[in-house]
């Protein structure tokens, strides 16, 4: 079983439990977009009534091979079974006529429609509204309460947590008789405890016969939830295993396709003074929301200080006030000694030249602009720096000098200083970020979601990256998600809940289910 | 005394007529807009509708057959702006921009090379238009004081379009919010993905909304040609639907609020023509072009300042596609 490096995976699979019935059966998929092809000759075999996880990194395909299935993409080639039939899904609309159910990553849902109306879009039950509702209504309240799917079905959505609009998705595909579920990176936006429930409901769904696909990242998960779990790599199935009797590190080294360091080594070094101090910092957002409420905390030197916190907590509002890009409303900030009051002449370009360096959430809106050059971006808010230009022209022929170095130093690939970075896949756009800010020479470096959509392998050099910067003394603040991220990377974590700090620990005795209960404002510590 | 009343009867009568293609026309926004298609070719649209109405009826002499010229035509334009955004994904306002020139442009060559009267169709007899219809009971309720005379002066006395147009706004009103269909409408402008996902088909949706618009857009060009006026004036849609467009952001894209705002800009541009030349307390005589101006100078001003929360479908103005 082990490293199973065939081309379709029909061995694996022979070598699974004999099974009595596949629900679903892939055969030869293959999908090109243009001259990229998305899926190769996939062969994917579920068994009715099981779990089944696909795991790849980003761009592997995952997505691709899902939306075939639901009928949103077709296949260029290749052939469908379910329940042993051979089947046409052509659109979404036969899929779903033919029993699968799809909760996408990015919610499909309505967010001004209220619970009901978007769990009964697309089987509303009758022409007119009135007399449709009270039978959808029947129909859903059933459902909630055999598997637990507990919903507001008066609430308006864009007022709901992500948690429930993903029950509101379950009932939806649930509503619309779905007996194969597939759900796509479904715990990426959920609170560990969030996510406890998820798997709950996905667990009394296997129970009553439904057969559901896992799309996932989390090596964990899979671990924690699967029957049995195929590996995809580069548009192909690499690998199928049967969960109990394989291993995070085999999974991950057959998506990788090569051994990956999964734990990171912490450089010991004692902290510093203080060199980044937020006192009591408060900030009204445009809609005249108070998104952080009294923000206190101090970041010394050779010290990485975790935020953590379900997204949208005030985290990245925090990160645009230290970066400079927002203004400081209330509060005081001190950077390296130099203080910073509200409304005080304080923007980006300051924050430069006060030694932070920003490496922002969303790289394609601020980190990056995509049509430009590698050797364009990589000097980017760097650019009014005498290295880089002769007076009032930039200097090309050390820019490029300097670019060269960049992108051989960070292993950005490909190695080009003149490929348009939005060419680049994810993980080396980030790398190419990570490599601007840190040549600049911080004492402060500011990191938002660092490893978002961004690969294995990538994450890997990114982390030695940042513990290499952390070695030199560099104070990092790490904002993420990702509360593995957090725990592994961070000294020091502070969790954040609607725009409040709500504890503080020390990494070394931080738990899951700690951090997550106060992520999601039940304990403060 | 008297005499005042009779002022703000004759007033809210105008209204009423100013106010009727406005109605048609914004509740065609509604339905376009909602399913999350840009519609600025309203105003193209009433104008050609109102050509084709006129030129049909002149040329059949029944104003029924004109008026499903006139919606024929509207519709066909609205195909086209569906062509070119819809099934091409092209941009909803370069598209209804088009449609507007070409109607500007269309209706006077065809009506010059048709009637060679300087773009005008020929003037249409009474039999021939849609002409004002009394209630019963009217020389009996004429003795009613006040709601009497309001009865028989603002209510009866219009052409069957301007009943529609009333109609039109509930129906508009029961079909978005009542129904199968205006929910996966709303859902359609507010989240395509939503609805594609759903097994409904997006195009089909948007397809089915504007050639709703198109229909009322057609009565609308045929109220102003064979109802309310006898025959088709070049450029005589005159930014009617641009104020109509106005007035369903001002109604926030809801039947029942953009009526009462079609009213409101109705009752302005009356009160500018009643106001021309007479000498008002303090000011004076108020020259005639700001009167003409002034409905547009509020359409501004409660833009600007009314409903600055105004929130457009989530949707509007983007194309659906599938493969990224």
């Amino acid at each position: 079983m082990k490293n199973t490096e065939n081309k379709g995976g029909n061995e694996a699979i022979a070598s699974l439990p004999p099974s009595t019935e596949s629900a679903i059966e892939l055969k030869n998929i293959t999908k090109r977009f243009g001259h990229v092809v998305a899926n190769s000759h996939v062969n994917l075999k579920v068994r009715t009534g099981t779990i089944h996880g696909i795991v790849g990194e980003n761009g592997a395909g995952k997505s691709t091979l899902m939306n075939i299935l639901f009928g949103l993409y077709k296949p260029d080639s290749g052939m469908i079974f379910l329940n042993g039939q051979a089947v046409d899904v052509n659109s979404p609309e036969k899929s779903i006529a033919l029993g699968i159910g799809m909760v996408h990553q990015h919610f499909m849902l309505v967010p001004t429609f209220t619970v009901l109306e978007n769990a009964m879009l697309g089987n509303e039950g009758s022409m007119l509204l009135r007399s449709g509702e009270e039978v959808v209504l029947d129909r859903l309240k059933g459902l909630s309460n055999n598997y637990g799917l507990d919903v507001d079905f008066e609430a308006i959505i864009s007022d709901t947590p992500v948690g429930m609009q993903q029950r509101v998705e379950i009932l939806k595909a649930l509503n619309r008789g779905a007996k194969i579920l597939i759900l796509d990176e479904p715990t990426g936006v959920l609170t560990p405890q969030e996510t406890i429930g998820l798997f709950d409901i996905l667990r009394s769904l296997r129970e009553q016969g439904v057969t559901i696909i896992l799309i996932t990242h989390k090596l964990k998960e899979i671990m924690s939830i699967t029957d049995t779990v195929s590996v995809m790599r580069g548009g192909k199935v690499v690998a199928d295993f049967s969960t109990e009797k394989t291993s995070p590190e085999e999974l991950a080294e057959n998506m990788v396709g090569r051994k990956v360091l999964l734990s990171i080594k912490k450089p010991t070094l004692k902290v510093g003074k203080p060199v980044l101090e937020v006192k009591n910092v408060s900030h009204e957002s445009k809609d005249g929301v108070l998104v952080l409420k009294n923000i206190s905390f101090d970041l010394k030197e050779g010290e990485i200080l975790g935020i953590a916190g379900v997204a949208g907590n005030g985290q990245s509002e925090l990160l645009d006030i230290l970066s400079g890009i927002e203004t400081l409303q209330r509060g005081q900030i001190t950077v390296n000694d130099k203080t910073i009051l509200p409304f005080q002449d304080w923007n980006s370009k300051k924050a430069r030249e006060f030694g932070v360096a920003h490496v922002p959430e969303d790289r394609h809106k601020r980190g990056l602009v995509l049509p430009f050059h590698n050797y364009e971006n990589s000097i980017l808010g760097y650019h009014r720096n005498e290295d880089y230009s002769s007076g009032f022209l930039m200097d090309k022929r050390k820019i490029l000098n300097f670019v060269d170095d960049l992108v051989e130093n960070f292993d950005v690939r490909p190695r080009s200083s003149s490929i348009s970075s939005g060419k680049l896949s994810g993980g080396n756009q980030q790398k190419l970020v990570l490599a601007r800010e840190i040549e600049s020479n911080p004492n402060i470096l500011l990191v938002g979601q660092p490893t978002r959509g961004v690969d294995i392998g990538a994450i890997e050099r990114i982390y030695e990256d940042l513990m290499k910067l952390k070695s030199k003394g560099t104070a990092i603040l790490l904002v993420s998600v990702e509360l593995d991220e957090i725990m592994s990377l961070s000294d020091r974590i502070v969790v954040m809940n609607q725009g409040t700090i709500v504890g503080e620990t020390n990494s070394s005795n931080a738990t899951e289910l700690d951090l997550g209960k106060m992520m999601s404002g039940l304990e403060q510590v | 005394m008297l005499e005042s009343f009779q002022i703000i009867i004759s007033l809210l009568d105008s209204t009423i007529r100013i106010a009727t293609p406005l109605i048609f026309c914004a509740m065609a926004g509604i339905f376009s807009e909602r399913s999350g298609i840009i519609d600025i070719g309203l105003e193209g649209k009433m104008l050609l509708s109102a050509f084709v109405a006129a030129t049909a009826t002149f040329v059949t002499g029944s104003p029924i057959f004109g008026l499903f010229a006139a919606i024929l035509a509207s519709c066909s334009a609205s195909l086209i702006h569906g062509f070119a955004c819809i099934t091409n994904k092209g941009d909803q306002v370069i598209s209804g921009l088009a449609i507007n020139i070409l109607a500007s442009g269309l209706t006077i060559t065809l009506g010059i090379a048709l009637f060679s009267r300087g773009g005008q169709t020929p003037p249409l007899a009474s039999e021939q238009r849609f002409m004002p219809i009394d209630f019963p009971f009217l020389d009996q309720l004429s003795f009613v004081p006040v709601f009497g005379e309001l009865f028989v002066e603002v209510i009866s006395g219009h052409n069957i379009l301007v009943y529609l147009s009333v109609l039109a706004v509930f129906f508009t009103y029961y079909i978005i919010f009542k129904t199968r269909f205006g929910l996966r409408l709303r859902a359609v402008g507010e989240k395509p993905e939503a609805v594609d996902t759903a097994g409904i088909s997006v195009i089909k949706m948007r397809y089915q909304s504007i050639l709703i618009a198109g229909m009322l857009c057609g009565l609308a060009g045929a109220y102003l040609s064979i109802a309310h006026g006898a025959g088709f004036g070049r450029e005589m849609s005159a930014g009617k639907g641009y104020i109509a467009l106005a007035a369903m952001i001002f109604g926030k894209w809801n039947p029942i609020p953009t009526l009462f705002a079609c009213l409101l800009f109705g009752f302005l541009e009356a009160l500018g023509v009643r106001l021309e030349g007479v000498e008002l307390i303090w000011i004076g005589e108020v020259p005639v072009q700001v009167m003409q101006a002034l409905p547009y100078v509020l359409t501004v001003v409660l833009l600007a300042g009314f409903i600055g929360k105004a929130r457009a479908p989530g949707a509007i103005g983007v194309p659906y596609s599938k493969e990224g």
